[in-house]
């Protein structure tokens, strides 16, 4: 496998990759793979029709790892990735996706992920999704990830999505679908910048008695940035639904929310929270007493919030 | 050492200006332990934010080691060395105690560096140091944590604005301890307290009375106690000393 140091600085920010992950991996770079490796318990092979691949996770596979990075160096490549993830009957494993943008050129360049996640009973995943753009040029860098949830009995699926810096645009689609006991979690935290756009859309329908969502997202619109949370919790039996949107807004930087509800049995108890403001004042001043300058203090309070 | 010549401070309420404090001179002597008391209302607050460079004063000059900080900001004044502890603590999500405790000891302190601040004000410190500085602590823990942060800068000035307000009896002796040990340790630096509470009265090298934004009395502690216990306006304002007395010895509760 070969990665230039771009690539290879890429591959850390998304993935904190420094070396060949240990586990099962497959690593794409400019649309191309630059290196896989299935395991015993996990088998990762190329779809046919289209670009992208099939993970088999077999049942009661425990405490391993399937990483899937993206890296993306050159100019105006625009691709369509299409991955599906079979996660078998009792299986605890941990997939780390991201995809990383350098753009030095004047194209844009746009990767749209769709993962499709199956999990069986029992099942527990923990995904984690990281996005870093970088480079001076006018392209774009663009990301559009479409991600679908669909899970068995008392399986168990935590998200975490992470976007501080660089990408331009972002549309984000996910979908979740959730049986008897099963449990959802979601942690989402965006960093805008500049002239960016960030969308984000969940909807969540909770199916069988006991199901439960937690759809969290923190995050910062800074300079003239637009972001857009969009989630929808469907209660469709007794289950528990919280979706949550926790932002700061500075500059003239804009968040729209618009948590939505939706509950059509009268066992279903879901929540949402929505609040949107500036850092408070009195943070600053506590933390330019302690001797940070106001630049810092924001940095401190921003870290924190973003954690 | 601090000395405050001639400060007022006004703001504007319902067009007209409103003095908050009127034409103050006091100083903060190295190696003392000051407390201004005064009734509720009559500019104790005002006077903490002066120093700390939160409020500035509308007249005035304030000198720190004999360098006139008047024009200087919050965070220039911090860096010169006066710590303040507010009397409302501030939350933040996402930052942990120790977090806190770092940026205001300026340097990566160990854990065990971080919890022995956290212990000195009475916090289980292996309990604490990685909690989040949000709305999940308590009125008490915030305001031991507050005063943790206060002590780990090692300042040259420390200001405490009334830091018995919003705190648990059990704090509350924790906190005198804390203050004596300052006190104990003092060297060149210097202290000032923001209290109505007797206790810290009683550990006051000097105490100055502030009453409707201007000095009422000052003087060593011994001469100005006894006209306070003497049924004084400082005295009838305080409330919190009632509160604390009525919780009786064991009581604690917030």
């Amino acid at each position: 496998m070969q990665l230039d140091e771009i690539q290879k600085r890429l591959l850390r920010e998304v993935a904190d990759l420094h070396e060949v992950p240990e586990g099962a991996y497959n690593i794409r770079s400019n649309s191309q793979s630059a290196g896989r490796r299935s395991t015993a318990n996990i088998e990762i092979v190329s779809k046919e029709e289209v670009s992208g691949l099939e993970v088999r996770i077999r049942p009661g596979t425990k405490r391993e790892s399937v990483h899937i990075p993206v890296v993306m160096t050159e100019s105006g490549l625009k691709e369509v990735v299409y991955n599906d993830f079979y996660v078998g009957e009792d299986a605890d494993v941990v997939i780390v996706a991201g995809c990383g943008i350098d753009n030095c050129g004047n194209q844009d360049s746009q990767h749209d992920g769709i993962h499709r996640f199956y999990l069986s009973r029992g099942a527990k995943v923990r995904y984690v999704e990281k996005h870093y753009g970088s480079g001076d040029g006018k392209g774009k860098r663009i990301l559009n990830p479409g991600t679908e949830v669909y899970q068995a009995e008392d399986s168990v699926m935590e998200m975490e999505m992470v976007q501080i810096k660089g990408v331009d645009d972002t549309v984000r689609t996910t979908t979740a679908v959730l049986a008897a006991g099963a449990k959802l979690t979601v942690r989402e935290r965006l960093m805008t910048h500049g002239e960016q756009r960030a969308e984000s859309t969940y909807v969540v329908e909770l199916n069988g008695e006991g199901a439960s969502a937690d759809v969290v997202s923190r995050s910062v619109a800074r300079d003239r940035s637009f972001q857009k949370f969009d989630a929808k919790i469907i209660g469709n039996a007794p289950c528990n639904g919280h979706t949550e949107c926790d932002s700061i807004i500075m500059d003239q930087g804009r968040i729209l929310a618009v948590p939505g509800l939706e509950a059509n049995h009268v066992d279903a108890s879901l929540f949402h929270e929505a609040a949107i403001g500036k850092i408070a004042g009195e943070q600053l001043i506590k933390l330019m007493t302690l001797g940070l300058t106001e630049a810092e203090a924001e940095e401190q309070i921003i870290n924190g919030f973003l954690r | 050492m601090l000395e405050l010549k001639n400060i007022s401070f006004q703001v504007d309420s319902e067009g007209k200006g409103k003095e908050i404090i009127r034409n103050i001179s006091m100083t903060v002597p190295d190696r003392k332990l000051i407390v201004v008391t005064g009734p509720n209302g009559g500019g104790k607050s005002t006077l903490a934010k002066l120093i700390a460079g939160i409020e500035k004063p509308t007249g005035g000059r304030i000198f720190f080691g004999g360098e006139d900080i008047t024009d200087k900001s919050i965070t220039e004044r911090a860096r010169m060395g006066i710590g303040y502890a507010f009397q409302q603590p501030v939350r933040f999500k996402g930052i942990r105690v120790l977090d806190l405790i770092r940026i205001a000891a300026g340097k990566s302190l160990t854990i065990a560096e971080a919890c022995e601040y956290l212990s000195s004000v009475g916090l289980c410190a292996r309990d604490y140091v990685d909690r989040e500085v949000n709305a999940s602590l308590s009125g008490g823990e915030l305001k031991r944590i507050e005063i943790a942060t206060v002590l780990a800068r090692n300042a040259k000035l420390s200001v405490f604005d009334e830091p018995e307000a919003g705190i648990d009896l059990w704090s509350f002796r924790n906190l005198i301890d804390v203050f004596r040990r300052m006190r104990e340790t003092i060297k060149d630096s210097s202290i000032l307290i923001i209290s109505h509470q007797e206790r810290i009265l009683n550990i006051a090298d000097e105490i100055i009375v502030i009453k409707d934004g201007v000095v009422d009395r000052q003087g060593l502690r011994d001469e100005v106690y006894p006209s306070l216990n003497a049924g004084t306006a400082a005295l009838a304002s305080m409330e919190c000393e009632g509160q604390i007395r009525a919780m009786g010895p064991e009581g604690g509760a917030e």
